[in-house]
């Protein structure tokens, strides 16, 4: 399919003489028919060589995924981190005052949060905090230390923190209302023990299951998010790969990011177990 | 509860584990913060292609030849040069003192063996035959190199200073192989050593310590910061990360001039945009007339004034000014008024058969951007009120329109644009030459080919320029192109950079630049 778009990796405005061009089609193998380089690239990838990149010459895909994803692992897991602790606990904030002017700031901040897509919201907070206050790093390279974690991981998060703080409201609402925690009421404990031993539990049920699709969210958000902040992850590479018409670069994300995924659905198919008693007995 | 705590714990260990592992830093105070705009694509000399990695292979390799600040030509590896009386033969003296980063020195050989990988087929170099009128390269000793041409090239120290041309290291390359051009394998001859390369985000040079002229070099370190996207690399410059930009983003050009000044470097470039017409197609095949209509009918000096307003030059020639040794012949109708222009341009657009009845219907390609599209809207409404066609505008990724371009099967005008490699005429005049494999449009002409092969043969410099100059004023005449501006370099450089120079060439080496103290 990547080589089904019109445009080869190595055109540019420059248009190279026939016989220059003609090496360079020989030298990645692309002079050789499409069943040819189907069979070529499928042997090297049951070998585990994704091949070299057509435009970063002098690195493989492997290399390049092994650079990119630590740091796209790294930004996504600390923005999911803060996703589920910001969303989880002002969400539950929200149902405890439940129609209080409170719940409502909440509320409508969730809704904003959902609302504008991450391609204005980076702008926005680079302009605020890094351009007009000085607080932060606009960009990624040149700064060390923990700074320039900070907008990325921020402008990541902020969907998924609204998003889960809506969720976890509705289940919260949902869960206090069962018989079982008048059931616990009725026994003297307090409303902090309830939530803590009783309520929270079953409202993350929701939440847990929405993790999958934040995970894509996130995988999909950090596309722009490097994009915008020059982080050297695997969104941006994903992205100049299929500009650039790097088939085996574009063709290597994918296949990682497929493994990838199945394995994360996998994983949370056993903590669902985990968590919820009447899922593991059955 | 106990497993919910679980899983936040994993999830904060794996946060912790990848956050470990910070690049180094050395005071900010000796480093220079450079915007380069898209990744290099290889810094091996012979697979790079972009103008980003010649910049960089500008700092950490020298050639024969090099530039002035001020783009002049100026001594590199060699020290000086004899040229014979045919202009077939140059001797370069190469400096005893020139040195590889490894202490090595840099000897009369590594040319040739350059050379003869840049031309290796198996190398697949971009370049391969960028040297094409070199005959022989010929090492007389360690400091002497004869270079003996096909015929006279003028432009040869030119061509010299280019990246592709640059010494390479025989030990090196057979010590690493395809590696070789990898941070702390990669052996310089030049101001600088690269020390890091992230893909996507910043290369790192140090000093070269055994450069031969490492006395004049002033800044310690120079990192390169990938940011492709112009407006958020403005975000960066203005918070201080960066000192110098790529580029200034369209939108925002009139706010950085009023809020920079003279921080703004702006300088006209060797680099003309245009719009090709496909030649072996209806209905521009065989009809000089509508060529030239269509071409007289746009107003380049509102385009670049109104649309483009960034210091842009209208074009009325194919040769950008200013390039050596060379005055560009200009359009026959240069010198009429836009409103004498549009008459007879609608005279043509008759006299090729056109009408108000019987419109022209034609497609013009250009590649997605927001300049691009503001250009077409523009010339597509100047086609409509001066001759009173609808012109169909069509945008494509970039990929797309370069094979469109090349295939010549569905395009009638398409938008490209020619940057000059060497600072002479010929890298302009020779792409339109018939079986040029830049020559877009499918120009061929007997005449303009047997102009420029006297030119070439020429001997004497003022000959060579009539022939070229005469050659030029039969390709206009033939309406192959439209050119309608000269493009402009833009730089933002920061007050704490010193020695920066605006030339055409717009190349900066970081050696000539230096870092005023800290007050």
């Amino acid at each position: 399919m990547v080589h089904a778009a019109p445009g080869g990796p190595f055109d540019a405005e420059r248009v190279l003489p026939a016989d220059v061009a003609a090496n360079i089609e020989a030298a990645y193998h692309l002079d050789e028919s499409l069943p040819q380089q189907f069979v070529r690239y499928m042997s090297g990838l049951v070998r585990g060589d994704l091949g070299p990149s057509f435009r970063y010459r002098d690195y493989t895909v492997a290399e390049l995924i092994g650079t990119g994803f630590p740091l796209s692992l790294q930004i996504g897991v600390l923005a999911m981190l803060l996703a589920l602790l910001a969303g989880v606990s002002s969400g539950t904030v929200a149902a405890l005052k439940q129609g209080s002017m409170l719940d409502r700031v909440v509320m409508s901040f969730a809704m904003t949060g959902i609302s504008i897509p991450v391609f204005v919201v980076a702008p926005v907070l680079v302009l605020l905090l890094a351009v007009k206050l000085h607080w932060l790093p606009a960009g990624w390279s040149g700064t060390s230390g923990a700074a320039k974690f900070v907008l990325p991981v921020i402008t990541l998060a902020l969907p998924q923190i609204a998003y889960i703080a809506r969720l976890t409201r509705a289940s919260m609402i949902d869960v206090l209302g069962r018989d079982f925690i008048r059931t616990a009421r009725a026994q003297g404990l307090g409303t902090k023990a309830i939530i803590r031993v009783h309520a929270l539990r079953p409202a993350m049920l929701p939440v847990l299951s929405y993790m999958g699709p934040a995970i894509a969210a996130i995988l999909t958000g950090s596309v722009v998010v490097e994009e915008v902040f020059g982080i050297p992850g695997l969104g941006q590479f994903f992205v100049r790969g299929a500009l650039n018409r790097d088939y085996t670069l574009v063709l290597g994300i994918v296949i990682f990011y497929a493994t990838l995924i199945v394995s994360l659905n996998l994983i949370v198919d056993v903590l669902y177990g985990v968590l919820d008693p009447r899922v593991r007995n059955r | 509860m106990k497993s919910i705590r679980l899983l936040l714990l994993i999830l904060l260990l794996s946060g912790v584990a990848a956050c470990g592992g910070s690049e180094d830093t050395s005071d900010s105070a000796s480093v220079l913060n450079r915007g380069l705009g898209t990744e290099p694509e290889s810094l091996d000399a012979h697979k790079a292609r972009s103008l980003q990695a010649a910049a960089v292979l500008r700092d950490i390799g020298e050639g024969l030849v090099s530039y002035t600040s001020a783009g002049e030509l100026t001594s590199g590896v060699a020290e000086s040069w004899d040229v014979s009386d045919d202009r077939l033969t140059y001797t370069f003296h190469l400096r005893t003192n020139a040195k590889w980063s490894n202490g090595d020195p840099v000897t009369a050989e590594h040319f040739v063996f350059a050379v003869n990988r840049l031309t290796d087929p198996a190398t697949a170099a971009f370049y391969a035959e960028f040297l094409g009128d070199v005959s022989a390269l010929n090492a007389v000793d360690d400091n002497t190199l004869t270079i003996t041409l096909n015929r006279p090239t003028p432009y040869l120290l030119s061509l010299l200073t280019h990246p592709s041309t640059f010494p390479m290291h025989p030990g090196s390359l057979a010590e690493h192989g395809d590696s070789f051009a990898r941070p702390g394998k990669l052996l310089s001859n030049g101001a600088y050593v690269l020390t890091h390369w992230v893909p996507g985000s910043v290369l790192t040079l140090k000093r070269n310590d055994q450069y031969w002229n490492e006395a004049n070099t002033a800044i310690e370190e120079v990192r390169y910061h990938v940011q492709s996207q112009e407006v958020a690399e403005l975000a960066r410059y203005r918070t201080g990360e960066l000192d110098i930009t790529s580029s200034v983003p369209p939108d925002s050009f009139e706010q950085v001039r009023k809020e920079y000044g003279d921080q703004l470097h702006l300088a006209p470039e060797q680099n003309v945009y245009y719009y090709g017409y496909n030649l072996t197609k209806q209905p521009f095949k065989d009809s000089p007339e509508l060529r030239q209509a269509l071409s007289m009918a746009i107003d380049r000096d509102l385009l670049v004034e109104k649309i483009m307003g960034r210091g842009e030059v209208a074009a009325y020639s194919w040769v950008p000014p200013g390039v050596d040794n060379y005055a560009p012949t200009q359009l026959s109708f240069a010198t009429l008024t836009q409103a004498e222009r549009s008459k007879i341009a609608l005279g043509l657009y008759k006299a090729a058969g056109f009408s108000e009845e019987n419109r022209l219907q034609v497609e013009l390609r250009y590649n997605t951007s927001d300049t691009h599209r503001r250009i077409a809207l523009a010339v597509q409404s100047m086609w409509r009120d001066v001759l009173g066609f609808e012109a169909t505008l069509i945008n494509e990724e970039f990929q797309v329109l370069l094979a469109n371009m090349r295939d010549r099967e569905v395009t009638q005008i398409f938008r490209s644009s020619w940057a000059g490699d060497y600072n002479d005429a010929h890298a302009f005049l020779s792409t339109l030459q018939s079986e040029n494999a830049a020559n877009l449009p499918g120009y061929s002409s007997e005449e303009f080919d047997g102009l420029l092969q006297r030119a070439a043969e020429q001997v004497d410099l003022g000959t060579r320029r009539l022939y070229l100059e005469e050659s030029e004023r039969v390709m206009l005449a033939d309406h192959p192109v439209i050119p309608l501006y000269f493009y402009v370099s833009k730089h933002l450089v920061s007050p704490r950079v010193l020695g920066w120079g605006d030339n055409v060439l717009d190349y900066h080496y970081s050696q000539h630049l230096s870092l005023k103290a800290a007050e």
